[in-house]
């Protein structure tokens, strides 16, 4: 599904992530984990396509697309989605308004009808059921005023209604209290499909005792620099982040 | 981020879609501007004696009068002697017609613009009234208002039916005096709509009057007038589009609006004039005097505009509040692309006991755009317990753009409460890469935002104008710089 090859990417002519490489298939949960500023975000920044980085070697392929080329709406048509670590506002828009749009584009471009009102109601109100949100909120500007947990709730709830391909997450699970994190992991859960794969980018093995990952990767100064099973976390969670520099050291 | 820029540069310019001509016999008046001119015009419309006076008198003090220059705009200056006060379709020279014997080719403009004017196709629930150059060219649903007690016509033709009303009410909010472009309108002025809500009426569909420049070389000069009589109630919509031409036109108007007591106004503008091109070449200069009077206590009126069009527009709807417990009301987005300037605002007079306002203005610049806010809120000596809530939201787009806010406050009674609020933002790159994120196109993610930043000023308006100024929104952004 996707191929990060040699990915070099600097900003300001300061290198973030110096030659990642990555293979993820479809139906895969992969867990990125690594100290704050190893270039996590930026990777997930890349694949969905924000402005601003020098990407100066390497190449991502997309089934088989180049995904580089593409620009931020295309991938989001090809089934590229990124929950935000810190998810945007944008006042005076509902937040209803604003999954009926991005629905809408996404049909659009796979060439189905806009849901009519009553359908897409409907969908989106399961979805929120088995979020546990409030209607209300789609009702509310998107992310207006919302708590931090409310915000990575609704990410999921656009992930949900929008059924991408490619699930790129980004601390989703930083700020979720303990039922929230349940609610949110069950919610991903829900999601996984063998055409469907993950990348879930989390500091605690917490959310990978409810989301099982199939491979672990560690991330420290924009590489990668261990990958293993789930069992990689929990050494990771018990040494710290010291023990892999040490036996990358040694 | 620089990149992000390119996508909201590629959105590709779309032609102003009302910039069509008419091609129509005109009568037209020769340029230049004189007395007998204003004989002339007084003459074609078989005026009484005190109006021909009234006009006369208007245009003796505007030649005393200076151009004003304290405006945040910038224009060379302009020869009224080169602009022609009167044109008329020939078809209209004996004056209104009944609908079926109006020149089909005007029937036809008032079709592209989606204002229909046939039985069958009228809109439901709005009467129009089609000002087209200087002359009104038609007016639906006149009869079934009439049933209701309402009087909504021609200004030209109140003045024919019902010339104790014009005597009793006209120039009462906006003298003939008041300022420079007032003074002139009040000498030339050729047509208009005029509106009376009888007492205790509230009317039965919403009025609306669409303004049409056709002819080159003239201005327009239009002059509206409500009456909303005690306890009545009306929804009053103005729209107003003009051709594509490269010399600027002048469109000066006067709109003056009395509220008795326990009456209600709500009056709603999207304006569309031509904007000029996306060099600043062409487009009307849109110099308006619009006055609401509050006269007795109780009464209530609100503005809100959406001005996206016009190459420089220049005007202050404002609220006397001579009433108690009186209640005034603006709210505005003004949009400013390419090289378009505004300066544009509100003035508040509160000299009622509990009088209130609000202001909510909304200003949007891109491309090379100039939007200045100028607002006046004035606390009488008697204004006992007077409120004010102002904000002031400036959204940027773009580094070659500007946005100006000039509020000025003077309070005689101190137990006046005044609150201003005021922000400027920046599109942000985040909000429309989130969007774009999430599968929505770069032009409608700025759509979006832009709506969503116009929204208390959109929920004011009624539903089919709220949707038509959203689309217009949109369309007068589109080819701007993020
Ligand atoms: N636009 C930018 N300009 C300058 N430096 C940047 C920019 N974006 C990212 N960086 C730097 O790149 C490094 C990686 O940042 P990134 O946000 O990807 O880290 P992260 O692994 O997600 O960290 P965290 O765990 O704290 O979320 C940091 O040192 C950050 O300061
Ligand atoms: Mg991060």
């Amino acid at each position: 599904m996707l191929k990060i090859e040699n990915l070099h990417v600097s900003v300001e002519g300061k290198e973030i992530l110096n030659g990642i490489n990555l293979e993820i298939g479809a139906g895969e949960v992969h867990a990125i984990m690594g100290p704050n500023g190893s270039g996590k975000s930026t990777l997930s920044y890349i694949l969905a396509g924000r402005e601003g980085y020098d990407i100066t070697e390497g190449r991502v392929l997309f089934n088989g697309k180049d995904l580089l080329d593409m620009s931020v709406e295309e991938r989001a048509w090809a089934g590229v989605f990124l929950a935000f670590q810190y998810p945007v506002e944008v006042p005076g828009v509902s937040n209803i308004y604003f999954l009926k749009a991005a629905l809408n584009g996404i049909r659009k471009h796979e060439g189905l009808s806009e849901l009519d009102a009553m359908d897409f109601i409907t969908r989106v109100k399961g979805k929120m059921k088995d979020l546990d949100m409030d209607e209300k909120f789609l009702y509310r500007a998107v992310n207006e005023g919302f708590s931090g947990g409310e915000k990575k709730r609704n990410e999921i709830l656009q992930m949900s209604v929008l059924e991408p391909s490619l699930c790129l997450l980004d601390e989703t699970d930083s700020g979720l209290d303990i039922d929230a994190l349940q609610i949110v992991a069950e919610g991903v859960n829900r999601l996984r499909d063998p055409n469907r794969s993950f990348v879930l980018i989390t500091h605690y093995q917490r959310l990978l005792d409810y989301i099982k990952p199939d491979y672990v990767h560690v991330l420290a100064h924009g590489k990668v620099v261990k990958s293993g099973g789930p069992e990689l976390a929990l050494e990771l969670e018990k040494h710290g982040y010291a023990w892999v520099e040490e036996k990358l050291a040694s | 981020m620089a990149a992000s820029n390119e996508n909201l540069k590629n959105m590709i310019g779309q032609e102003y879609k009302d910039g069509f001509v008419t091609d129509i016999e005109s009568d037209s008046f020769p340029p230049g501007l004189s007395e007998d001119v204003i004989r002339a015009i007084s003459a074609k419309k078989d005026e009484p004696e005190f109006l021909l006076e009234w006009r006369l008198e208007a245009y003796r003090h505007w030649l005393t009068m200076k151009h004003p220059e304290w405006a945040f705009v910038e224009f060379p200056k302009i020869d009224f002697q080169e602009i022609s006060y009167y044109s008329a379709p020939k078809s209209m020279e004996d004056g209104p017609k009944s609908l079926d014997e109006v020149d089909p080719e005007l029937i036809s403009t008032y079709n592209k613009l989606g204002i229909p004017l046939e039985e069958q196709m009228r809109l439901a629930g709005v009467a129009v009234d089609a000002v087209f150059d200087s002359v009104s060219v038609a007016t639906t649903f006149k009869d079934k208002l009439y049933e209701a007690g309402v009087i909504f016509c021609s200004f030209s033709e109140a003045v024919k039916e019902h010339p104790e009303l014009i005597k009793q009410y006209l120039g009462t909010v906006v003298s003939q005096y008041d300022n420079f472009y007032a003074a002139l309108n009040a000498a030339v002025f050729s047509d208009g709509s005029f509106v009376y809500i009888p007492k205790g009426v509230r009317c039965p569909m919403e009025l609306s009057t669409y303004f049409r420049i056709n002819a080159a070389n003239t201005g327009q000069f239009e002059r509206t007038l409500i009456i909303a009589d005690e306890g009545s109630h009306v929804s009053y919509l103005e729209g107003c589009t003009a051709p594509m031409r490269d010399e600027n036109q002048l469109h000066a108007a006067v709109v003056e609006l009395v509220i008795l007591k326990d009456a209600e106004i709500k009056y709603s503008t999207v304006q569309n004039w031509y904007p000029g091109d996306e060099n600043g070449v062409g487009g009307i200069y849109n110099f308006v005097t619009k006055r609401a009077e509050c006269r007795e206590e109780n009464a209530k009126v609100s503005w809100t505009q959406v001005e996206t069009g016009s190459a420089i527009t220049w005007k202050y709807p404002s609220v006397v509040l001579k009433g108690d417990n009186s209640i005034g009301e603006f709210y505005s987005v003004a949009l400013t692309n390419n090289y378009q300037q505004a300066d544009t605002g509100t003035k508040m007079i509160h000299y009622g006991k509990n009088t209130s306002s609000t202001i909510i203005s909304k200003g949007i610049s891109a491309g090379h755009g100039q939007n200045t806010y100028r607002g006046l809120v004035k606390m009488g000596r008697n204004a006992e317990n007077a409120r004010n809530y102002t904000q002031c939201d400036s959204l940027l787009m773009g580094d070659q753009c500007g946005a100006h806010t000039f509020p000025y406050i003077e309070t005689k009674n101190p137990s006046a409460t005044l609150e201003h609020e005021a922000s400027t933002s920046k599109i942000s790159e985040d909000q429309l890469f989130y969007c774009m994120q999430r599968g929505i196109s770069a032009e409608d993610a700025v759509s979006m935002i832009v709506n969503g930043f116009c929204k208390e000023v959109f929920k004011e308006l009624p539903m089919e104008f709220a949707v038509e100024a959203q689309a217009l929104l949109g369309i007068s952004l589109e080819g701007s710089v993020g």
